[in-house]
């Protein structure tokens, strides 16, 4: 990863700092000097300014929190401010932070500036991801409100459950289908609205496109009323499945209550495909517009048919963003968590471990099992995590 | 020969078809199959959405008795789910509190990613490979994992923030924070990195650097980036359920309220479902080209 693009070499740098008089060590005359050493002064400065910029901000965040009055109780007042201060401050944050830092002997300044333009960022993702990742782990060899070890008993009790074993194998059948199937139908789509003209592939691909900006609340809502709606027979149907099945003679079926082959669990995961699609369509179809021409015609020279050049031709060309793709859709599926919750909340045997996790930390306040669950999710996306790193270290070989 | 008889019979073929209607106007064979299919994807793509729309405008009688395809002739056409699910629902400060949690939580992890992406891309230190790979690495984490600890610390036994938009502003900056670093660092590193040497050398801080040069270039990749934040913030349920006062609530938490008491209040569900939508659709579609480039761009390879 020493990529071409590094910075020179420090003795290289000719940076120009505005000497200051009221450094000790700089030279009277203002002569470009090579390197200043400590400007005592311009540290204070920096120092000072990072800390206030920092008591600032988190009083006046924490005073959102305690005192509204001070804003009158108007959220929009807040909202605004809450903008303002998050940017500006963190602005002026990396302001002082960089006078800090230039303060200091061009050496150390070199070594620190780095560390310092990252210190904000990473301390965030400490606090928010890493510190809580560890704590968690540790909540789940304790009991349920975190009070006292229990050894490995929520394990244990997790293993011994048959709603666990249940939502393990919900989560594995979503791990199957949906990423594998969500690929499958952005390829088909991305390949024919590449054969149609430059405005019907516009228009047909916005069509396809526009689930992505929907909530999963909202799809559910939309295929809970428009497809999956059940009324009892000699009804009208007012659901579209139950609409087809009646045309033609049919009986009504209360579709997400039946778990025969885990039929309901299918269901729910048509929503997530049709939610996803649209972004594997569009990687895709960028992917395909880049196979070089050439080398399609050259395969038809040799009297290759469309179905084999197809299979043989295109698909090797855009594996890599097939690959791309089915990751950041199992990502998100092995976290599957709204649609369950929401529309049928585990019951008929469609629960999977996000939704448990949530049943047991608010429902039920179980927060050593929930813990632990989070824990077994973790594990099962290790393989996952390792595999992106590879993939990186190896996308940054080739820059 | 024979390859000559193959060659002269598909010219010919060819110019038949330029002559005929066969084609489109860039010379490309029309293909009947792909314009059924597309045809079809799209509307099945399309038409539970439609439904929604059309089972919102329609009283609950109506909807109860008929399907959303029947409502032409079937009729009972009204727009009082709208304005009941306004008064009811509380939709309207649930609208004002969406623009409110996910416009803050959108900008902010910007300002702190851009110069961490800043760091890598145009400076070099030890730990740099491990630093970003750790980036990579959690950006697969699922945040699960952080809530049972956060909740403490946020709840009445910490800080005492939880139900307000502070705690939730906080959370979507950090989780958003490794997608924003890696988003801008990509494409940071497919700037040229003359400009920075030079500027360096005409003596500009670091802060001015990125300040005057980067940050105008890095444009695309941070509006990109944040109308993906802004979607996920917008459609967002689980951290908005948990750190979220019910006062303090968006309009998806509303939304699955309401899909929770679906007998009273289906005619409330489906125009709800619709409020929910309309900002990010908006939202989608005047950056949709920008997104997309962003996202085909190398931009996201999450």
């Amino acid at each position: 990863m020493t990529s071409s693009h590094s910075q020179p070499p420090l003795s290289d740098d000719t940076t120009v700092v505005e000497a200051d008089p009221r450094a000790d060590d700089a030279p009277p005359e203002a002569t470009v000097p090579d390197d200043q050493g400590l400007q005592p002064v311009k540290l204070l400065i920096g120092v000072v300014g990072v800390a206030f910029t920092l008591w600032a901000m988190l009083n006046l965040f924490l005073a959102f929190a305690y005192y509204p009055e001070w804003f009158f109780n108007s959220k929009i007042l807040m909202g605004a401010l809450g903008l303002v201060v998050g940017v500006g401050g963190a602005a002026v944050l990396f302001y002082f932070i960089n006078v800090a830092v230039e303060a200091l002997p061009r050496r150390l300044e070199h070594g620190l500036i780095p560390y310092a333009f990252l210190l904000p960022g990473f301390s965030l993702i400490g606090l928010m991801l890493l510190y809580p990742t560890l704590q968690t782990i540790h909540y789940s060899f304790a009991n349920a409100d975190s009070t006292a070890y229990v050894g490995l008993q929520n394990y244990v009790d997790l293993f011994g459950s048959g709603a666990f074993w249940s939502a393990v194998i919900n989560n594995l059948l979503w791990i199957a289908i949906v990423p594998a199937l969500t690929v499958a139908i952005g390829v088909v789509v991305a390949v024919l609205a590449d054969k149609l003209s430059a405005g019907g592939e516009k228009w047909a691909k916005s069509f396809i496109f526009l689930p992505m900006a929907i909530s999963f609340v909202a799809a559910s809502a939309i295929w809970l009323t428009q497809v999956y709606a059940y009324q009892a027979p000699g009804r009208p149907q007012t659901g579209m499945l139950n609409a087809i099945l009646t045309a033609f003679g049919g009986q009504p079926q209360n579709w997400l209550s039946i778990d025969t082959g885990r039929l309901n669990s299918l269901l729910l995961m048509v929503i997530l495909v049709w939610l996803q699609t649209g972004l594997a369509m569009v990687l895709l179809s960028a992917a395909i517009k880049g196979v070089p021409e050439d080398t399609i015609e050259a395969a038809r020279i040799d009297g290759a048919t469309e179905w084999q050049i197809f299979w043989k031709v295109v698909i090797p060309q855009i594996k890599g963003t097939i690959i791309t793709v089915f990751i950041t859709v199992l990502i998100l599926v092995m976290k599957v968590f709204d649609i369950v919750y929401v529309l049928t909340n585990g019951r008929a045997n469609t629960d999977v471990i996000a939704n448990q996790f949530f049943n047991q930390l608010f429902a039920r306040g179980q927060a050593g099992l929930a813990s632990a669950l989070v824990v077994i999710l973790l594990i099962a996306v290790i393989p996952v995590l390792i595999y992106q790193v590879k993939q990186f270290r190896e996308q940054e070989a080739m820059r | 020969m024979s390859t000559t008889t193959a060659n002269d019979r598909d010219t010919r073929v060819t110019a038949e078809k330029i002559r005929g209607s066969g084609r489109m106007k860039d010379g490309r064979k029309r293909s009947p199959v792909s314009m059924v299919v597309m045809f079809l994807l799209a509307l099945l793509w399309t038409v539970p959405t439609i439904g929604l729309l059309v089972t919102s405008l329609r009283t609950r009688d109506a909807a109860a008795t008929s399907g959303w395809w029947e409502a032409l002739w079937a009729g009972g056409w009204t727009t009082e789910n709208y304005s009941r699910v306004f008064e009811q629902a509380d939709m309207g400060n649930a609208f004002i509190n969406g623009v409110l949690v996910a416009v803050p939580a959108t900008i902010i992890p910007i300002m702190f990613a851009a110069f961490a992406a800043y760091a890598f891309t145009f400076m070099d230190f030890r730990g740099k490979d491990v630093l970003f790979i750790s980036i990579v690495a959690v950006m697969v984490v699922p945040i699960q994992v952080a809530f049972a600890p956060l909740l403490d610390i946020f709840g009445p036994r910490g800080l005492d923030i939880a139900g307000q938009y502070l705690a939730v502003w906080v959370l979507h900056t950090g989780f958003g924070m490794p997608l924003c670093i890696y988003v801008l660092r990509n494409y940071m590193a497919s700037l040229p990195f003359s400009v920075v040497e030079s500027a360096r050398i005409d003596g500009c801080s670091n802060f001015q650097i990125f300040w005057k040069l980067i940050a105008p270039m890095a444009m695309p990749a941070m509006a990109a980036f944040a109308t993906l934040q802004f979607l996920w913030v917008w459609n967002d349920l689980l951290i908005a359920k948990l750190f979220l006062s019910n006062e303090n609530t968006t309009v998806i938490v509303k939304l699955q309220q309401l899909l929770g008491t679906q007998g009273q209040g289906a005619e409330l569900l489906t125009a709800g479902a619709f409020i929910s939508m309309v900002l990010p659709m908006l939202v989608f579609f005047t950056l949709q080209n920008l997104l997309v480039r962003g996202m085909t761009s190398g931009a996201v390879k999450g």
